[in-house]
């Protein structure tokens, strides 16, 4: 479904202050693979994502998604085949547009956007019912606009938006990272729920390695802009945190200063 | 005493410039872009209108050739912007001082006089109007039609790909809008109505002249503020309904201003004071709140360390 090959991206090329963000990462996901990213602060996971959703160019590498190749394509350019959800819960709504049309917009996500009517008689019925799912009592307050709704409230929402047309790939960067703990855990319930119910491939960078043993099926640790841990199926099941902390010191042959930033809950 | 003739020429100003202000708006407000290209495509549209009616060109036609070349106005500013990372309030300003060369070239002087041609008023009149009525009718009818056929674009999935775009551009990319083209399209639509009221405001005082569009923006923009303050729009409707309103009731005030003895020449400042106060308005109260807490504050600390005197003295 998804096949990264040979991704690099340097910032700032040249400077003193240039980094290689992403060195040859390369990684394939089959159809379904909900994958979690985890690495401490500047390991590249969001760069990757980014990569992967057209915020920036590569500078070399490709991207193929579904068969098609979006190397070259332009942010907008991937949206029909990519859905997102951001950190902030601001980035992922429209704040002063109504819960309807913040849905009739993503449920145009990728398409042509022409003069006709933007929320439709038609879809209401479609988003109450879509709304309902989440149990927040959202689908009685479609003209409401989004600012009204709490940080949790928006979050579950972009969610939504991000799945109401199946995307071929899902990006979630720490999508609950900024969330209370409690909220957070209902977040990626969510998610999980999502990605079920639409049998979604999923990218998911989290800070949380408790949650990137949870959820999904398959793990990927980056440190400097490398895959250096990859792992599913039945050596995943039985991992626990400790154990994940412990293969990546023996992949990386030295102790991070900075286990605290990956064990952060 | 004021007489209704007065008052009525201040509604007609008030309508006739809403349609400016509906431009300034949708820059503005929806787009959340502050565009100056207002002061040059207000005498744009003025000039073209004026040049074309001298030439013998229908009133009516004249008229709605401005907003075209007001499009291209504001696109190029679109352009400027998104294509080659001008910043907007510098973009601006580059095409208003660029059309400054351009309407003076359009015109070929720096007036023109239309007291004697046809306008689209006599046009009016010609239909058996009378002329008394003729240009209320004619700015009512445009300003409402405008507000209305905005009101409705801004609720197509387009209208809405606009105003997200303003809102939230990060997201509205992600959901595969090209906010480069948003931007450009929607100063383009500004400029079009800025350059249509600037060719009826031509021809209703009668005359063309290269200097009308400055101090533009900011009418426009205290319109817009003195509608939002009146209305808090909960609603495009609402919001749009509040920019020409202000339009009307600013004109009514620099009316009053006048009779209460102001310079003409003395109302620009008048009105940035205006616009000023109104943006100011947020930053003020957060500041002195902040004032009230350090106030506050030191209070606490100036109790604590009395406390520690005693406590010491104990």
């Amino acid at each position: 479904m998804v096949k990264l090959r040979h991704l690099r991206k340097t910032f700032l090329p040249g400077t003193t202050s240039g980094r290689m963000a992403l060195c040859d990462v390369s990684l394939d996901l089959a159809a379904g693979d909900f994958v979690t990213i985890i690495g401490s602060n500047g390991a590249g996971k969001s760069t990757l994502l980014n990569a992967v959703a057209g915020v920036f160019p590569v500078d070399e590498g490709t991207i193929i998604i579904d068969g098609q190749d979006v190397t070259a394509l332009p942010e907008h350019g991937r949206a029909p085949v990519i859905g997102r959800v951001f950190q902030d819960p601001m980035q992922g709504t429209a704040g002063s547009m109504s819960i309807e049309e913040n849905l009739a917009m993503a449920a145009r996500r990728g398409e042509r956007r022409r003069l006709a009517r933007g929320v439709a008689q038609k879809d209401r019925k479609a988003f109450r019912d879509y709304l309902a799912l989440l149990g927040l009592g959202l689908e009685n307050r479609l003209a409401d606009p989004v600012r009204l709704l709490s940080g949790g409230q928006r979050q579950a929402l972009a969610l939504l938006m991000a799945t109401i047309k199946k995307p071929k790939l899902l990006l979630l960067d720490e999508h609950a990272a900024a969330l209370d703990p409690r909220t957070a855990q209902d977040i990626l319930a969510l998610t999980d729920r999502l990605v079920k119910r639409h049998g979604l491939t999923v990218m998911m960078v989290t800070h949380n390695l408790r949650h990137a043993l949870a959820f999904g099926n398959r793990t990927v640790m980056m440190h400097e802009g490398e895959i250096v841990l990859d792992v599913g199926g039945p050596e995943r099941s039985g991992m626990t945190v400790a154990d994940l902390l412990e293969r990546f010191h023996a992949t990386r042959g030295e102790r991070l200063a900075d286990d605290r930033i990956l064990l952060e809950v | 005493m004021i007489s209704l003739g007065a008052l009525g020429g201040a509604l007609e100003q008030g309508l006739v410039y809403a349609v400016m202000a509906l431009g300034v708006y949708l820059t503005f407000r929806v787009l959340n872009f502050p565009d100056l290209t207002v002061d040059g495509s207000f005498p744009l549209g003025a000039a073209v209108a004026a040049k074309l009616i001298c030439s013998g060109v229908d009133p009516v036609l004249a008229t709605a050739v401005a907003p075209v070349l007001g499009f291209v106005a504001g696109a190029t500013t679109g352009v400027l912007n998104t294509k080659l990372k001008i910043s907007g309030l510098l973009a601006g300003i580059l095409t208003m001082t660029a059309l400054y060369s351009v309407n003076l070239r359009v015109m070929g002087r720096a007036n023109i006089p239309l007291l004697r041609s046809p306008t689209i008023l006599t046009t009016l009149r010609g239909l058996g109007i009378p002329g008394s009525i003729a240009a209320l009718l004619l700015f009512l009818s445009c300003a409402v039609a405008i507000k209305l056929v905005l009101d409705a674009f801004l609720r197509t999935e387009f209208g809405l790909a606009l105003r997200a775009t303003g809102d939230n551009e990060v997201m509205i990319r992600s959901l595969g809008v090209n906010t480069d083209s948003m931007k450009i399209v929607g100063l383009g639509l500004s400029n079009a109505l800025v350059a249509l009221s600037g060719a009826m405001v031509a021809q209703y005082q009668g005359f063309a002249d290269i200097g009308m569009g400055i101090g533009m923006v900011v009418a426009g923009l205290a319109s817009v503020i003195i509608g939002g303050a009146i209305f808090a729009p909960t609603s495009i409707g609402l919001a749009t309904f509040g920019a020409v309103a202000g339009s009307v009731v600013y004109r009514f005030a620099v009316f009053f201003a006048l009779r209460l003895g102001f310079a003409p020449t003395d109302l620009k400042i008048v009105t940035a004071a205006l616009v000023v106060i109104a943006l100011s308005g947020p930053a003020i109260r957060r500041a002195s709140l902040g004032m009230e807490r350090r106030r506050a504050a030191g209070h606490g600390k100036a109790e604590a360390s009395s406390e520690n005197v005693l406590a010491r003295n104990h």
